[in-house]
Parts: C-alpha cells; sequence; structure tokens
C-alpha cells in the first residue's frame, strides 16, 4: 500500500496532541469558557476541530487515491 | 393507565416500528452470505454512515457515558477525546482495508488476515478472539436494555425477563432482515437518539438550573473535584486517562463489526470523507454527560450509576416521554446487537469452522451454521448479563483490551513489507495472553495506565521482534500491487 504523505499525518497527529498527550495542560475548572468547565470546552472545540484538520488531510491524499470511481454521496 | 403501562406501551410501539423496518428492508433481496453480511458492498455515503453512526451509537452512549459521569467524574471525559480520534486512525486504515477487501472478496475482518498473511490457523484466533470480545459488548447492549425496560415498568418487570424478551426480538430481527435490514433500522434509531439526546441534554440542566452554564456554576460550588480527573476514583488519573484514549482510538475499528462494515461501502472514497465528517455526531455526547453530572445533584446516591439517565427522564418528564427515550434506548441497543451476532456468528462458521473442522462445507451451509451460531451467542451474552453485574463502561473497556491487539497485525499487514506471519501470530498472542492474565488478577489498571495499552505495547515489540528473527515473506497484497502497475 502507498504510505501516507507527511503532511496528511501531521495533520492527524495534530488532534492527538491537543486532545490527548496535552491533557495535564487542559484538565481544569478554569477559566470557564461558554459556560463549561475549561477541559469540557476543550474537548467539544476539538470535536468541531478534528474535522477541520482532517478535510486537510483529504485534500492532500484523495487525489493521491488509486480509486477511480468516486461517488457524489447519494446512497443505495 | 398507570405510568408503568403507558411508558411500556411507546417502548414497544417503536421497537416493532423497528422490527417491522428491519424485516421489510431484509425481505426484498436474496439471502446469500453475501448479501447477508456485506450488503452487496453498494452503500453510499449516506447509509454507511448511519450504518456505521449506528453501531457507534450504542447502549454505551445512551446509558454507559450518563452513567460514568454520574459515578466516576472526570474520568468520563476519555470518552471525548478517543471519538475524535478514533475515526482519524479510521482515515488511515479503512479506505486501504476496503481496497484490498474488494480485490480479495473479503467478508470479515478473519479473512483479511487470512489473505495477507496466508494462515488458516492466525485467521482462525483472530476470528476468536474477535467473538470472544464481542460476548462483554453484546453483553453491555442487553444489560441496557434490561435497565430500559425495569425503570420504564417502574420495577414492574423484572430485569432478567426483559433481556430474555429483548434478545429473542433481536435474535429473530438478524436472522431474517440481515446488514441491509440493519442499516434502515439505523435511520429510525438516530433520528430517535438525535432527538432524544439534545432534548435531554438541554431540558435537564434548564429545568433544574436554569442553563448548562448555571448548572455547571453549581457544580463547581458543591463538586469541584468531580469536574476533573481523577474525578471520583483514585486511580483513573492522566497517564490512565493517555493510554485509556490511545488505546480505544486505534483498538476502535478492530471491533470485527466495524472493521467489516467497511467493505459494504461503495467506494473508498466514501470511507474517506466518512472518517473526515464523523467527529460532528460526537456532539450528542457531551449532552449525555450533562444528564449524569445534573443527577449527581438531584439524585445523590444512587447504587447503579447507568441509571442515573432513565430515573432522570421518569423523575422530570411524564410516563409517555419516558416511553419515547426508552424506545430510543431499546433500538440503540438493538441494531449494533444486531451487527454484533451477525459478525460474530458469520467470523465462527465461516472462518473457525470450516478451514479448521469442516474444509468440504458449501457457501449455503456455512450460510445456514452461521444462523445456528446467532442463537448460541445471543445465549452466551444473556448468561453472562444475568450472572455478573459489571459498569456498562467497564464492559466495554474490556473488549478493547482484546480487539485492540489486532492493531499492529492490520497497520503493518497494510504498510510494511518486514513485517511476518509468525511475527504478528506471536504478537496478538502475547497480547491477548498479557490483557487476560492482568484482568483476572484485577490489575486494571496497573501502574496507572491501562491494561489493554500495557499488553498492546508487549504486543508491538513481539511483533518487531519476531518479524526481525523471521525470513521476510513475500506480502500478498504488495505481489498484486506491482501486477496492478505494470
Amino acid at each position: 500500500m502507498r504510505k501516507p504523505s507527511v503532511g496528511a499525518i501531521l495533520l492527524a497527529l495534530t488532534p492527538f496532541v491537543a486532545v490527548c498527550f496535552s491533557v495535564s495542560l487542559w484538565d481544569r475548572i478554569y477559566p470557564i469558557v461558554l459556560g463549561l468547565p475549561f477541559n469540557f470546552f476543550w474537548l467539544i472545540a476539538w470535536l468541531l476541530l478534528t474535522p477541520v484538520c482532517m478535510w486537510g488531510a483529504y485534500r492532500l491524499e484523495a487525489p493521491r487515491s488509486s480509486d477511480r470511481h468516486r461517488e457524489d454521496g447519494g446512497t443505495a | 393507565m398507570n405510568s408503568g403501562v403507558v411508558a411500556l406501551a411507546f417502548i414497544s410501539l417503536i421497537v416493532s416500528a423497528g422490527a417491522f423496518l428491519g424485516f421489510y428492508a431484509g425481505a426484498r433481496r436474496k439471502m446469500d452470505l453475501e448479501q447477508w453480511i456485506v450488503g452487496d458492498r453498494g452503500f453510499g455515503m449516506l447509509l454507511v454512515w448511519l450504518l456505521m453512526a449506528g453501531e457507534v451509537y450504542t447502549t454505551f452512549t445512551f446509558l454507559g457515558a450518563s452513567g460514568w459521569a454520574y459515578s466516576k467524574g472526570g474520568p468520563v471525559l476519555y470518552i471525548l477525546a478517543y471519538q475524535p480520534l478514533m475515526y482519524v486512525v479510521s482515515f488511515f486504515i479503512l479506505p486501504q482495508v476496503w481496497e484490498v477487501g474488494r480485490k480479495y472478496r473479503m467478508q470479515t475482518q478473519a479473512d483479511f488476515f487470512q489473505v495477507r498473511y496466508n494462515n488458516k490457523y492466525l485467521a482462525a484466533f483472530v476470528a476468536l478472539v474477535g467473538v470472544v470480545f464481542i460476548v462483554p459488548y453484546l453483553q453491555l447492549q442487553l444489560m441496557g436494555l434490561g435497565m430500559i425496560v425495569e425503570v420504564a415498568s417502574y420495577g414492574a418487570i423484572h430485569r432478567t425477563t426483559a433481556m430474555v424478551i429483548s434478545f429473542l426480538i433481536v435474535a429473530a430481527f438478524v436472522l431474517t432482515s440481515g446488514i441491509r435490514g440493519v442499516a434502515w433500522v439505523s435511520v429510525l434509531k438516530d433520528l430517535l437518539l438525535l432527538f432524544s439526546a439534545v432534548f435531554v441534554g438541554v431540558a435537564v440542566p434548564y429545568i433544574y438550573f436554569g442553563g448548562i452554564g448555571p448548572m455547571f456554576a453549581a457544580l463547581v460550588r458543591a463538586k469541584p473535584a468531580h469536574l476533573v480527573m481523577p474525578g471520583a476514583t483514585t486511580n483513573l488519573g492522566h497517564s490512565w486517562y493517555v493510554s485509556t484514549v490511545l488505546l480505544v482510538s486505534v483498538g476502535f475499528y478492530m471491533w470485527p463489526q466495524f472493521f467489516g462494515a467497511s467493505f459494504s461501502a461503495k467506494s473508498s472514497d466514501t470511507l474517506r470523507r466518512n472518517a473526515v465528517v464523523m467527529p460532528f455526531y460526537s456532539i450528542t455526547m457531551p449532552l449525555m454527560f450533562f444528564v449524569g453530572l445534573a443527577a449527581t445533584l438531584i439524585l445523590p446516591g444512587l447504587s447503579n450509576g447507568d441509571l442515573s439517565m432513565l430515573t432522570m427522564v421518569r423523575k422530570t418528564f411524564p410516563a409517555w416521554f419516558l416511553g419515547l427515550i426508552g424506545g430510543a434506548g431499546a433500538l440503540t441497543a438493538m441494531v449494533p446487537a444486531g451487527v454484533m451476532i451477525l459478525t460474530a456468528a458469520t467470523l465462527f462458521a465461516k472462518n473457525m469452522c470450516r478451514p479448521i473442522f469442516r474444509p468440504g462445507m458449501t457457501d449455503q451451509q456455512v450460510a445456514k451454521l452461521a444462523k445456528t451460531t446467532v442463537l448460541v451467542i445471543t445465549v452466551a451474552a444473556l448468561c453472562a448479563a444475568i450472572y455478573s453485574s459489571p459498569t456498562l463502561v467497564s464492559l466495554l473497556l474490556v473488549g478493547y483490551g482484546g480487539v485492540g491487539q489486532f492493531f499492529p497485525g492490520v497497520v503493518l499487514g497494510l504498510y510494511s513489507k518486514r513485517v511476518t506471519m509468525p511475527g504478528v501470530f506471536a504478537g496478538v498472542v502475547t497480547g491477548v495472553f498479557v490483557f487476560v492474565a492482568l484482568w483476572l488478577t484485577r490489575h486494571d489498571p496497573v501502574m496507572g495506565l491501562n491494561a489493554g495499552f500495557i499488553a498492546l505495547c508487549c504486543n508491538v515489540v513481539v511483533v518487531a521482534v519476531v518479524s526481525l528473527l523471521t525470513p521476510a515473506e513475500r506480502g500478498e497484497f504488495d505481489e498484486h500491487h506491482h501486477t496492478n502497475i505494470a
């Protein structure tokens, strides 16, 4: 299998650093943001930011894919 | 009419609607093994999304997450972290798995190991481990169904009776409809779950505290330590968090049923785009936490945290609404349970029984054996649910300790030329053995780390060492890759 590009891997590592390895930096109550303790706010924010990173990775990887027949959504 | 009857009537109505939809979707097609298990590989992005979401958001989401928010506090945040990360991992694995799956007509996860490593004992072992560790996941769904009926009947129907009835329905549903039926029931289930999660998650904090912000303000005043790790526990701190998040995010798509669901996609691009958008669906997860956290102040002292969501709903809303939530919860258990049983039965018949004991079996005989196995596996999970009662989340973590051990074999199988069959075989055996030994001797977590993660580290070391000591093999996938290019 063709290995993924370095750019896509870096984009994919970003959420790992943000929500996993850096836990001791953000696992606290203050500052309270939008009424949420900081750890809740941080993780919820990354639910929305992870797709942004992966959309970037998709833009890098999709053209390199050997998959010839793409489809445009829709279902059976 | 008393409240229990109203609530149970609503639950029955929703479950019947779901079962009807499943039977209808399945009945219109000829049901051979290929159609039953991978839906003829014709699912587009929407149906794959629904199927995957349908399997991913289980009773664990509905009851387990609020249960841990109630009983453990801060450590429940690991769920919010692994959900986006498992999709990140899937982005690099599932499209590739789909490519080889189409090329070699794979139907199960064990087929992947069979084709890549060309050893039927390795494939059978992977199938066995998959089936064994699906049982606790299935048990989780069963216990959830039992709790729903017990709470909704205001204690009139015993949990065991409820579990027996529910699983007769699930088994009948799986046998007749196959994976396409299950995917369509997901549509109904997801709509109900989304509605319930958003409504209850917003309404409960609003009714008791005047909003989510004021609820957290009250929690910060009353129990600030509950909101950060290790919360109400002593051993689930930051190192446990990191090791668990890593294990679960790499282990998630190693569940045979989720791995297998990727084969039903129409193209690898469907899977890649799914991986990008799926984290949005997890936005319902914090709402489940909010209900559990509200319950720590409103309903302190519940003996079983997993009941906190249903008990809050019963206390706050009229009986018909409890029925609606209960019905959504019941489908949330039935759909994933259906897929798990379907997968486990196929693994047993196709990858263990036929290659090891009865090489002469035809596809029809395999399909028939798979359907018999459905009943056996269901009964096994039922017995486990009746005779033991851990928390829902801890059951799921046991499963990850087992299936997570497939990760090195899958990733290296896709991307490495140097990995060998004896290396992967020794690695999986070591990983499963280390995990089971730690778990049975109650060493989970051990030294502040998730036991499944420790086992995975041992696994990786063994794969690397044994692969380097054994002669390189010609990778099955690579061989074909070269012919394609030429």
